[in-house]
């Protein structure tokens, strides 16, 4: 570690270790949330019913299926962050921590791959209607 | 792990008098990991049961729409606008405003009063809604 200039000596510092990335990724993701999410909730409400033809008709649309690709990746990744620092402020122990946070990557990353191929088997017509 | 216990902690929440600002915060908070969790599941859920097949996604729908399945509905709709509405009241502290005693406050009670309003709002129109729909 550097001890010359002022960001080598807090560089790779912090509680995650990373700086300032994990706050600015929070921020980019949170605008990511803010666009599709809200777009998301929009389109449920116009839908004309939640019927399985009607979704799968629905998600199989080039632009919803990307939407809600892009959509899953920026809440699961946003999820991640925001879960590991309740984590770390409420978790005291080491041990703890490390185990938690390696659960919650394990279901945003788990979880997030479910819906991301399920949205593709969809989009690829592997669902009969 | 390698605190001192003899060196003072901070006065953590039992000692604060609670105030707008430290209640939104927590209720930040709360919405997201409760989202995160049930919302988190429910779509991995929905997307999953409707690629599965019929079979699957009736289950799926059959639980969403019991009483239980519209409490999570309500609950969401509310953590959703928490999370949101508090969510850009942070873009606004990110860029240093906001942080006057008096604006902060009045930053704090709006985006505690607005979410509880428009999850009325939707709702009441979602049941009015159902209840048309019941009567033809």
């Amino acid at each position: 570690m550097g001890n010359g200039t002022g960001i080598g000596r807090v560089r790779g510092l912090g509680s995650a270790k990373h700086g300032s990335m994990h706050w600015w990724r929070q921020r980019v993701t949170a605008v990511g949330n803010l666009l599709l999410a809200t777009w998301f909730v929009v389109s449920l409400f116009r839908l004309p019913s939640f019927d399985h033809a009607t979704v799968l008709g629905w998600i199989g649309q080039p632009f919803v299926a990307v939407a809600l690709v892009l959509l899953t990746i920026s809440v699961f990744y946003h999820l991640r962050l925001g879960l590991q620092v309740i984590v770390e402020d409420y978790i005291h122990e080491e041990a703890g921590k490390v185990l938690f946070v390696l659960l919650l990557n394990f279901y945003a990353i788990g979880g997030g791959a479910l819906a991301i191929f399920s949205i593709l088997k969809i989009a690829f017509g592997g669902v009969p209607a | 792990m390698s605190r001192n216990p003899g060196r003072p902690l901070s006065p953590h929440l039992t000692i604060w008098r609670w105030g707008p600002a430290m209640a939104v915060s927590i209720l930040h908070r709360a919405s997201g990991a409760g989202m995160a969790i049930v919302a988190g599941l429910a779509f991995i859920w929905w997307l999953t049961a409707a690629a599965t097949g019929p079979e699957a996604y009736s289950t799926f729908l059959t639980v969403a729409g019991s009483w239980f399945g519209y409490l999570v509905w309500i609950g969401l709709t509310w953590a959703f606008f928490q999370h949101l509405c508090n969510g850009m009241r942070h873009f606004v502290m990110d860029i240093g405003a906001g942080y006057e005693l008096r604006a902060n406050k009045m930053g704090a009670i709006v985006v505690m009063v607005v979410p509880v309003v428009i999850t009325v709002v939707i709702w009441a129109s979602i049941v009015a809604r159902l209840a048309g729909g019941e009567a033809q």
